[in-house]
């Protein structure tokens, strides 16, 4: 049977993580490959590193950090942020990453998502979308949450389904970082929709809302960061959780 | 590792991945380099004989794939070829007989066929992310036990066939996670990506002697 899959996310600047870690026999914690690596250790199924650099330099520093986690990590791995085109794309592709996450750039440009997946397949594009209730309506937001679109979610996701993306990263902006749990409600609305895998993101505080979003929406993954990053949720004990719970994890 | 040096493992000439410009190979370069198993590229018919054992890697569209590795001109020597064979993923695809990806005839060295996943069997496509095998008794997965997960993303799959089947999983159907037919092996999951697990795979390969 197929496992769900559990994914820690890494916020990455200047080809350094940024997120405070505190992982007791870490020697580095701004690095991101020996991060990655003790991720694998400890059963992440996947890892997902989110550039937030802003500097111009910041393709080439991207293409080394990708490089060298892909000579150390044994598991896949997804990269973020600023992708805008195919060439950024296949330079990452290039360097060693399974698959590559966009948001914003294709809201802009949803023809992107179609060449995206003609050139390296779908299974290489996951569609990252920050979902936030506006009105009675679940809206598509850029920005981390700060900017509207006129896209409803339900909508946007679809079509990009149709276009060619292989899986949706949907984050619901109302509960990331509230450390209520997820968004199980939407999750669940939009994973009866679509035929592709979904990763539920945003509200992640307890193993408790592990079981729950997998037991009430059915994804095929979740995806957190500051519980894992601060040590609050170790990963070998959430898999046994999950597997207590009859959820077939990966062990 | 204690076994730090660069020479090949024993019984080991070093691994030549077949470089037809199917999909990226940085990953299993890379997983090879931790092994410390010694490799290097096949772009010609001479480069064939530089190794004691081949890997066809491949990500993509199989049809597709197959008209890269035609352009190579390869095709022939490869299926004459009589030393360790590994296909991975697509290049597992290729070695059988036709896939239903752009209804392609493929190398036709084991006779099974590559399908298409249902959607109607209510599962969702690709078949993404890490699945149990349950593997025969087979020198490519000496010491994996059963149920071992490794990770997978396609969607397509190889019809199972008892007689070329080594290693099967399930998603929706029962299909083979691994074939071998004579010197010819194939693995849909990603050995590179597999954790501990697909390392051992790597190594077994690199270890096989026929």
């Amino acid at each position: 049977m197929l496992s769900k899959r559990i994914i820690p996310c890494l916020d990455v600047k200047d080809g350094r993580t940024v997120k405070g870690v505190n992982f007791v026999d870490l020697r580095d914690a701004g690095d991101p490959v020996e991060l990655a690596a003790q991720y694998a250790q400890q059963g992440a199924d996947e890892l997902v590193f989110l550039d937030i650099t802003a500097t111009h330099e910041r393709r080439k520093t991207m293409i080394e950090m990708v490089k060298s986690v892909a000579r150390q990590l044994n598991i896949p791995f997804t990269i973020g942020g600023g992708i805008t085109e195919i060439a950024d794309a296949e330079a990452l592709l290039n360097a060693g990453a399974d698959k590559i996450s966009i948001n914003s750039a294709a809201v802009r440009n949803p023809k992107l998502i179609e060449e995206l997946a003609k050139a390296f397949g779908v299974q290489f594009v996951v569609l990252a979308v920050d979902t936030k209730h506006v009105d009675g309506k679940n809206m598509v937001h850029l920005n981390g949450g700060r900017l509207i679109t006129e896209l409803e979610t339900e909508n946007w996701i679809k079509q990009a389904e149709d276009l060619g993306a292989g899986e949706i990263l949907l984050t619901s902006m109302d509960h990331d970082g509230t450390k209520a749990g997820f968004d199980c409600g939407l999750l669940g609305k939009i994973n009866q929709m679509i035929n592709i895998p979904i990763i539920a993101s945003g509200g992640a505080g307890n193993m408790d809302h592990f079981t729950e979003v997998f037991q009430k929406a059915n994804v095929d993954a979740a995806l957190a960061a500051s519980v894992f990053h601060y040590g609050e949720i170790l990963i070998p004990d959430l898999k046994q959780e999950l597997k207590r719970n009859q959820i077939p994890v990966r062990i | 590792m204690k076994d730090g040096t660069e020479k090949p493992l024993q019984g080991s000439g070093g691994i030549g991945i077949i470089n037809y410009g199917a999909g990226n190979i940085f990953s299993l370069t890379a997983a090879l380099d931790r092994l410390k198993v010694t490799y290097g590229m096949v772009n010609t018919e001479n480069d064939l004989g530089k190794y004691s054992h081949i890997i066809i890697p491949g990500v993509g569209h199989a049809g597709a794939a197959m008209e890269k590795l035609k352009a190579t001109g390869l095709v022939e020597a490869i299926k004459k070829l009589t030393k360790p064979v590994l296909g991975i993923c697509v290049g597992m695809q290729l070695i059988t007989e036709h896939s239903e990806e752009g209804n392609a005839a493929l190398l036709d060295i084991v006779p099974v066929k590559t399908k298409k996943f249902d959607k109607d069997l209510n599962i969702k496509i690709p078949h993404m992310g890490w699945n149990a095998v349950s593997p025969k008794n087979n020198s490519l997965f000496e010491g994996v036990e059963d149920n071992t997960q490794f990770y997978f993303v396609h969607s397509y799959f190889i019809e199972y066939n008892p007689t070329f089947d080594i290693a099967s999983a399930d998603y929706g159907l029962k299909f083979s996670a691994a074939i071998q037919k004579d010197n010819f092996y194939g693995v849909q999951f990603h050995p590179e990506k597999s954790g501990k697990a697909g390392e051992l795979i790597l190594k077994n390969f690199s270890n096989l002697s026929l």
